[in-house]
């Protein structure tokens, strides 16, 4: 197939993203005079023995694609038909993929929380698993660092360290240790494993000297080359060739796959990464991805903590999940604060057993509404937990000096805060099957709200088909497409929700607003601790409806304006609407007497229709 | 009456079960084609590298890496011994030298002009693979290991912890209901792999570690005693590794569940038999299941195969067995299977079937929900 050219007209575009378990295809066409998803199949994987050929399950995907568009895809010999002409043919074929447990990686750089975090964070946006994290000052004596890197066999390794100009002991040190672990890669012993050095330029002959015949060493430019700048872009890029080179080239198929598409294939999470960087960029907005999975949680988020320049962090939780890690959620979080979200009493023995029984047979599904309550309070803490780690993981580059100020004293800001802002965040998308299967969709919407806290207006989205990955890499294509059908197809807009941040003492109000509905202007007054719900809905192309609004928080709440300030603003709208979330912020359901706690809960889950109503009376 | 089991768990009373023996690394293949061993017979043996200990001599001399090259005594690949001399600084006056002391035996791995560091690596750890099962070397992975096979009765659990073992069977509730509390547990079991019903106590499983019972095989346990006898919540299960003495296989899930009739009776059967057992769980992608093995001894090792049991998807007529809450455990039969997805009381929409449980009493219950039992 002819490689694609990104002036060519292009009408019809097909998608594949090889996950471990489904092989997911999307067909987009433009029509009338806009990009739309038209069909969607999906066949299983087939990237493990019996088949050992990944392009067979892809075939199969698209042959589900062909018969449900009634476009004919596939020539005889059972390949890709290229350009499209009528109903035959697609102008583009792109794929991503995690089969094969994904692209795993090991980083190590000199200061844990300096260079090797830099290096963990351009490992994290390409989409890679981090094994681990190797640091001379990880705590670890050097035979365990050793052991530890001969142990994980990782597809390869990235190893930074120092600043340009800086010392160089440290780093070919590092080197050293990962020369006398002698690593091997993980899949097929016929190629050395690729080590990406992205360190201080001045070491790298040293590096080379002490690396170069027991590894295949890359060199790209220092990814920290002054402690105040990360410079994450060639270190990434070097990962997806190496992947493209050496991962994806040694698992079964995906030469032929390679061969078909008009776009590298990229690593799911990282097609995912781009999307959401991609939207953040064109619409100058602040956004956090979340998708929960059975074994894993990962959270994407761009944020601008100086307003301009758009910083983009991505976080993999390996153990938070819903069915295989279902357990460590309840390990991790604890009994009572999972079940602070449950309006209903449930004896401890019998809870643990379901939920080590969901982790030995992950594919069962709630049957009772009480299992489905249960379930969601657990996709809740969760989320939660997913979103502690990414916090702590976005944050503002550590080990750089600060001038202060005497008003920074009192601000207690530090070197290495988050740059995850609630208050200024635009745009939350959940995606996964606890929150893309949720029976109500306003269950997804208060599962996001009580994980994550958003603070003044942010609206909420779920993916429901999970085709973000295919769209991340048709970015690099067509990214008007991409786009497009990102807003019109791929998110279901839920709406928008107003949470005033602040804590009141005593019941009373927190907030006046008025909003220009379709349908009339409402005003009214938000109470403390109260939650409502406005209809405010989607348009006929799948754009949600917006409104005017004036909001006038009380003293001591902020809306986005300062405490106390008015705000005046446009609201999205969505299949839910307009959530008026009166809990305050820091929200704390422990502040709330057992009573207390679940007679609220009761009045919001029926307030917000989460949960039908005779289910909420009969407790 | 009808025996549960989980989908794609063996529990066979006769089939050829070939366990693949390989060491970490390569090394030495001590046994051939057509031996035959014992649970406990070493197989193949290797030597890991030994720990590498890094020593910076620099910094220890307070001289400069690049003059590394003139200090060093021994050189990379000789022998060392702890306390051996690997490094001096001269003086002008010899009393005032300054050596460096090998800190491990072993030899020396390598010296570097960069950092001043030398790093010794410790002599090679032995490391020796064992039969596991009794039977017949079926194939030799020159430098890599062994096939052994063997004709067994076999019974795969869904979850287990502790590595493997061996011991002879002995079954100890009257029947696959009863419970396994510590009454149950007598000192002449010590090395036995025991057979319980529905559940095992925390008394009945600490006192079983206590006399030194091997293994333990039971339908269900609570989730709140493993943590207790563990010290730690299993996050993840992935297990095989805890060092407790005593291995367990739980064949049906968590909480008080009977065992399935059919592996009770075939444990049964095998009362006063050597079984080999593995607690090892990992429930991810690349599954591994607990086990207990049960090699056929003398005559019964000639005997055929047991035919591959018909499981041809759910029918009206399917006994199945319910495996999540609000029936969870109740055993019935498919009477009915609609097509069209069917809301569910959470208002999922899901495809669902119709049960008759052995009480008489009828339900719908989400496809996803049950197991299908073999008679």
């Amino acid at each position: 197939m002819a490689k694609f050219d990104k002036s060519d007209d292009v009408k019809v575009i097909l998608a594949t993203d090889c996950g471990s378990t489904t092989t997911k295809a999307i067909l987009i066409e433009h029509v009338n005079g806009e990009y739309r998803l038209m069909v969607r199949g999906e066949a299983p994987t087939t990237v493990e023995a019996p088949f050992e050929d990944v392009t067979m399950g892809v075939l199969n995907a698209v042959a589900e694609v062909e018969e449900l568009s009634g476009r004919k895809l596939l020539d005889e010999n059972g390949t890709i038909i290229s350009p499209a002409k009528d109903k035959v043919g697609t102008d583009v074929y792109i794929s991503t993929s995690s089969a094969g447990g994904g692209l795993q990686m090991m980083v190590a750089g000199v200061v844990r929380s300096m260079t090797a975090e830099s290096a963990e964070r351009a490992a994290l946006g390409a989409g890679a698993i981090v094994m681990d994290v190797i640091a001379s000052n990880d705590k670890r004596l050097p035979h365990q660092q050793i052991e530890r890197i001969r142990h994980l066999r990782p597809d390869m390794i990235l190893l930074s360290g120092g600043i340009d100009g800086g010392t160089t002991t440290h780093v070919v040190e590092i080197a050293e240790l990962i020369a006398a672990a002698d690593p091997r890669p993980r899949l097929g012993s016929s190629y050395k494993l690729p080590v990406i050095y992205a360190g201080n330029v001045g070491a790298r002959e040293p590096v080379s000297e002490v690396l170069t015949n027991k590894v295949d060493l890359k060199m790209v430019d220092n990814l920290r080359p002054v402690l105040e700048r990360e410079n994450l872009g060639p270190a990434r890029e070097e990962i997806h060739e190496l992947f493209m080179e050496h991962v994806m080239a040694q698992a079964p198929g995906y030469k032929k796959l390679m061969s078909w598409a008009d776009a590298p294939i990229m690593p799911t999470p990282g097609a995912v990464g781009l999307i959401i960087q991609t939207i953040a960029e064109k619409y100058g907005i602040e956004a956090v991805g979340v998708d929960i999975g059975g074994a894993t949680t990962d959270v994407f988020s761009v944020f601008r903590p100086d307003e301009k320049t758009p910083v983009f962090n991505r976080t993999v939780s390996a153990n938070l999940g819903m069915s295989y890690s279902i357990s460590n959620v309840f390990a991790e979080a604890t009994l009572p604060m999972v079940m602070r979200w449950v309006p209903f009493e449930m004896d401890e023995r019998d809870l643990r057993n379901r939920i080590k029984n969901k982790m030995i047979r992950p594919t069962t599904i709630p049957q009772s509404m009480e299992e489905l309550i249960f379930e969601q309070a657990v996709a809740k803490e969760a989320l939660r937990l997913a979103f502690i780690q990414h916090k702590n993981f976005a944050t503002v580059l550590k080990g750089v000096q600060q001038q202060r100020t005497i008003a920074d004293a009192f601000a207690q800001s530090s070197s290495g805060a988050t740059i995850v802002n609630m208050m200024t965040l635009d745009m939350l998308i959940g995606s996964g099957g606890v929150l893309s299967h949720a029976p109500r969709r306003q269950q997804a919407a208060l599962m996001m709200i009580d994980a994550f806290l958003p603070e003044g207006v942010t609206r909420l989205a779920v993916d429901s088909i999970f085709m973000m990955p295919q769209l991340g890499v048709l970015t690099e294509v067509q990214p008007e497409a991409a786009t497009e059908v990102f807003e019109k197809d791929c998110l279901i807009h839920l709406g928008s929700c107003i949470a005033p941040s602040g804590r009141a003492k005593k019941p009373g109000p927190i907030m006046k607003y008025t909003i220009e509905l379709p349908s009339g202007t409402v005003t009214g007054t938000l109470q403390y601790l109260e939650m409502k719900k406005l209809e405010l809905g989607v348009q006929e192309n799948g754009l949600p409806q917006t409104a005017r609004a004036i909001l006038e928080p009380e003293r001591g709440f902020d809306c986005g304006a300062g405490k106390g300030n008015r705000v005046e603003t446009e609201l999205h709208g969505g299949v839910i609407g307009i959530v008026l979330d009166g809990r305050g912020r820091p929200f704390d359901l422990s502040t709330l007497s057992e009573k207390e706690r679940v007679s609220h809960l009761k009045k919001w889950m029926i307030e917000l229709d989460i949960y039908p109503q005779e289910k909420m009376q009969d407790r | 009456m009808a025996h549960a089991y989980t989908p794609g768990l063996k529990v066979t009373e006769r089939v050829l079960v070939k366990k693949r023996r390989i060491l970490p690394l390569k090394g030495e293949v001590i046994v051939k084609v057509g031996d035959k061993v014992n649970p406990e017979d070493v197989v193949a043996r290797t030597h890991l590298p030994g720990n590498v200990v890094p020593i910076n001599v620099a910094n220890k001399l307070g001289i400069p890496p690049e003059d590394m090259a003139e200090i060093m005594v021994k050189k990379v690949g000789d022998p060392i011994k702890e306390g051996e001399m690997i490094a001096l600084k001269k003086s002008f006056i010899k009393f005032f030298n300054t050596p460096c002391e090998a800190t491990v035996d072993g030899t020396m791995e390598s010296v570097s002009s960069v950092t001043g560091q030398v790093l010794q690596r410790g002599h090679p750890i032995p490391v020796e693979v064992k039969a596991y099962v009794q039977g017949e070397i079926t194939e030799v992975f020159e430098n890599e290991g062994v096939e052994v096979s063997c004709y067994a009765s076999f019974l795969q659990g869904i979850f287990g912890i502790g590595g493997e073992t061996n011991g002879v069977i002995k079954v100890v509730t009257p029947d696959n209901k009863a419970i396994l509390d510590d009454s149950l547990i007598t000192d002449d079991l010590s090395g036995k792999i025991i057979i319980g019903g529905s559940l095992v106590t925390a008394d009945a499983f600490n006192k079983a570690i206590k006399v030194g019972v091997k293994g333990v095989v039971v339908g269900g346990l609570d989730d709140k005693d493993l943590r207790d006898f563990l010290g730690y919540d299993i996050g993840v299960a992935i297990t095989g590794s805890e060092d407790i003495g005593t291995t367990l296989v739980i064949t049906e899930g968590f909480g008080q569940i009977n065992m399935a009739s059919k592996t009770f009776e075939l444990m049964k059967r095998h009362e006063g038999e050597t079984a080999s057992i593995n607690g090892a769980t990992q429930i991810r992608a690349g599954v591994l299941r607990p086990e207990v093995v049960i090699p056929a001894v003398g005559e019964q090792q000639a005997v055929k195969d047991e035919a591959p049991s018909d499981m041809s998807g759910l029918v009206a007529g399917t006994p199945i067995r319910v495996i999540r809450h609000p029936y969870f455990g109740h055993l019935g039969t498919v009477t009915s299977l609609p097509s069209p997805l069917q809301k569910l009381e959470s208002e999922s929409m899901a495809r669902v079937l119709e049960v008759e449980f052995d009480s008489g009493e009828k339900a719908i219950i989400p496809r996803a929900n049950v197991e299908m039992i073999e008679d």
